[in-house]
């Protein structure tokens, strides 16, 4: 039986405090010319709403699952906007939605993965987190849901980056590094990036990943005592069996405490990497592709993370050593 | 042998009906499309996009409600009434009761519009997922986050609240006012019998249930969102409680739409490639009205006669079924 399945929609979050940026960025999307059409989910009609669009303004609704999952949360006006808008495809492109400045990523992203009519007709493209330069220390000091922004972000655009000095700047980067090691930062002046950069990512494609390479940190340099860190982990082959037990068991433990989670794992007598990545209790994982002849078959994962047990998680992935 | 006149609508196909003769179809891009043999009309209902559709209780018209906050109403003619405007919200909730009223919904408040053009708000704490009214005695029930409420319209008294965990979507009330039914964001029904507030859950389903229709009398409360419409009965006096529900129309498909004969025990069973079947309760002999090899049916319809029937896929194909 022939069947076309029309391509999934991308979805772009967009996040940010007060003040980082957002509506500029937002804007920026929706004025200039780069032939695609947005539906743009807001929670409050701001500035925008451009003629070409479709603007839907919402209040965030947060469904708590009933499966017994305390960080099983999805956002139940974003199903309901995104079935309503499913009835007009072809009217736009791809979804951009926009976040309140102290909104948790969380129930966004897992809105994708957990609830089936969504996860069929869209895909999140990418977390985008705009932040500034000039007020982003402080801002992690008084609101936690800023570190939060930046853990879940696959993006983070660091902006008003002509208003501070050079050690300033060297002091944001680390913290931002300290948090999230493997998002792409990109330093911009009133949000001056190329689209390109923002927009179709492909971050949550495990075909995509390429590279879990973070900036390690020199350590001893960072000023805060962050809540939210990661940890990077690195192998050479591990055991199959072994690996899927404990990733599934240590996200279940610490599946509260992850924010996001990504891998590239050498399994001992596999040709292929296998991928992995989360949100929260979420896992996915695949083969994606065949180890090539100069490429070093080495094991990386990145949890990233609030008060994390450290030392359980490195062991717990050490005993699944080959 | 059922013949079939197809049409090719451009867009989403959200509900049917029949105003009379005439095959009406709510489209997402805010249309209604009125096909009758060579009649064929289209009306510019909304001035955005269409989010749910309902036959008036007198049959004579669609009532319409999307995003551009209106409720509307199309008659066979094609001629529209706006009913209920708040601009800036999304009306995605409607249905009809008795004495001409109407409710709709959008973010958390429903309204209820009487027959001489009152509106009476019902404010909710939270998004409300779903309306339907009592058979009489003007209340309406609401769907929302943790209960299922019901509300009195036009008499004096508090609304009365039924508990149960969980984000509640769509609801329902059997024929005889006796149960209420909601369906919910996991995959399954929850129901409470309105005397007593006894609780009853139906489960099982692989995905949320979309659909939900009750057969001829109010026997059996048929709906989606299985690989076979899955039948509750509602015959006994504690409805389902401890029954097992009977499936119709088992195939390796999933059931996207049902729509029950309005006299005889049977059922319209669309499903997500296109197929449409007609199955008899009694003794479940089934008739092929549609092939498979398209997009989802969306939308299902019987004509009062019960002899002709209108169907929507996602995709904007259509038809009308004659059984005779």
């Amino acid at each position: 039986m022939s069947e076309s399945l029309p391509a999934p929609i991308p979805v772009t979050v967009l996040t940010g405090y007060l003040g980082a940026g957002k509506t500029t960025l937002l804007n920026r999307i929706l004025t200039e010319q780069h032939g695609k059409k947005y539906a743009v989910i807001v929670n409050e009609f701001g500035e925008i709403g451009i003629d070409n669009d479709l603007v839907v303004d919402t209040d965030e609704e947060i469904f708590e699952m009933n499966n017994g999952c305390i960080c099983c949360t999805v956002r139940g006006d974003l199903i309901r906007i995104i079935e309503g808008l499913m009835k007009r495809k072809g009217r736009f492109d791809a979804v951009l939605i926009e976040t309140t400045g102290l909104a948790d990523p969380a129930p966004v992203a897992q809105t994708f993965f957990m609830d089936d009519d969504v996860r069929a007709k869209t895909r999140l493209d990418a977390i985008v987190t705009v932040v500034d330069a000039l007020n982003l220390i402080a801002r992690i000091e008084d609101a936690p849901e800023v570190e939060d922004q930046i853990a879940f972000a696959d993006v983070i655009l660091l902006n008003k980056v002509d208003l501070v000095d050079a050690e300033k700047l060297a002091a944001v980067r680390a913290e931002i590094r300290a948090i999230n090691p493997y998002a792409e930062v990109i330093e911009t002046e009133r949000c001056g990036v190329d689209l390109d950069k923002v927009l179709d990512r492909g971050a949550f494609d495990l075909g995509r990943i390429l590279e879990v390479e973070p900036d390690f940190l020199s350590g001893g340099h960072v000023h805060h005592d962050e809540d939210v860190k990661s940890i990077s982990l690195r192998a050479g082959d591990m055991k199959q069996p072994a690996f899927f037990d404990w990733i599934n068991a240590a996200t279940q433990e610490q599946g509260p405490k992850i924010r996001r989670m990504k891998g590239i794992i050498a399994f001992e007598n596999d040709p292929d990497r296998y991928v992995v990545q989360g949100v929260h209790m979420i896992v996915e994982g695949d083969h994606q592709r065949a180890w090539k002849p100069d490429e070093a078959r080495e094991t990386r994962l990145v949890f990233i993370g609030r008060d994390l047990d450290f030392a359980a998680l490195k062991a717990g992935f050490e005993a699944c050593r080959a | 042998m059922p013949t079939t006149e197809p049409f090719t609508l451009d867009g989403f196909v959200v509900e049917t009906a029949f105003l009379g003769d005439r095959a009406v179809f709510a489209l997402g891009e805010g249309r209604v499309a009125i096909r009758d043999g060579a009649h064929a009309q289209d009306v510019e209902a909304h001035a955005g996009g269409l989010l749910a559709a309902v036959l008036s209780a007198d049959g004579k018209a669609l009532l319409s409600s999307g995003d551009d906050g209106r409720m509307v109403a199309t008659d066979a003619d094609g001629a529209t009434r706006v009913l209920f405007e708040k601009p800036g919200k999304w009306i995605d909730q409607l249905a009809v009761g008795p004495q001409g009223a109407i409710a709709c919904a959008g973010g958390r408040t429903a309204w209820v519009r009487l027959a001489d053009g009152t509106i009476v708000d019902l404010p909710h704490d939270k998004a409300v997922g779903g309306v339907a009214f009592l058979p009489k005695g003007m209340r309406l029930a609401t769907a929302t986050t943790d209960k299922a409420r019901l509300s009195w319209i036009t008499a004096k008294g508090a609304p009365v609240d039924f508990a149960w965990k969980g984000a509640h979507l769509g609801v329902t009330v059997s024929p005889d006012g006796r149960f209420l039914v909601t369906t919910m964001q996991e995959p399954a029904l929850h129901g409470w019998r309105i005397d007593d507030q006894q609780n009853m859950r139906m489960t099982g389903y692989p995905v949320k249930v979309k659909s939900m229709s009750w057969t001829a009398k109010g026997r059996f409360l048929a709906t989606s969102g299985a690989a076979a419409a899955i039948l509750w009965p509602f015959m006994a006096k504690d409805g389902p409680m401890g029954k097992a529900p009977m499936q119709l129309g088992p195939r390796d498909r999933l059931v996207t739409r049902v729509a029950a004969h309005r006299s005889e025990d049977v059922l319209a069973i669309g499903y997500d490639d296109g197929m449409i079947l007609a199955v008899r309760i009694a003794d479940q002999a089934e008739v092929l009205l549609r092939p498979p090899g398209s997009s989802p049916i969306s939308a299902l319809a019987w004509d009062r006669a019960g002899v002709r029937l209108a169907f929507g896929c996602e995709d904007g194909a259509a038809g009308i079924v004659d059984i005779r």
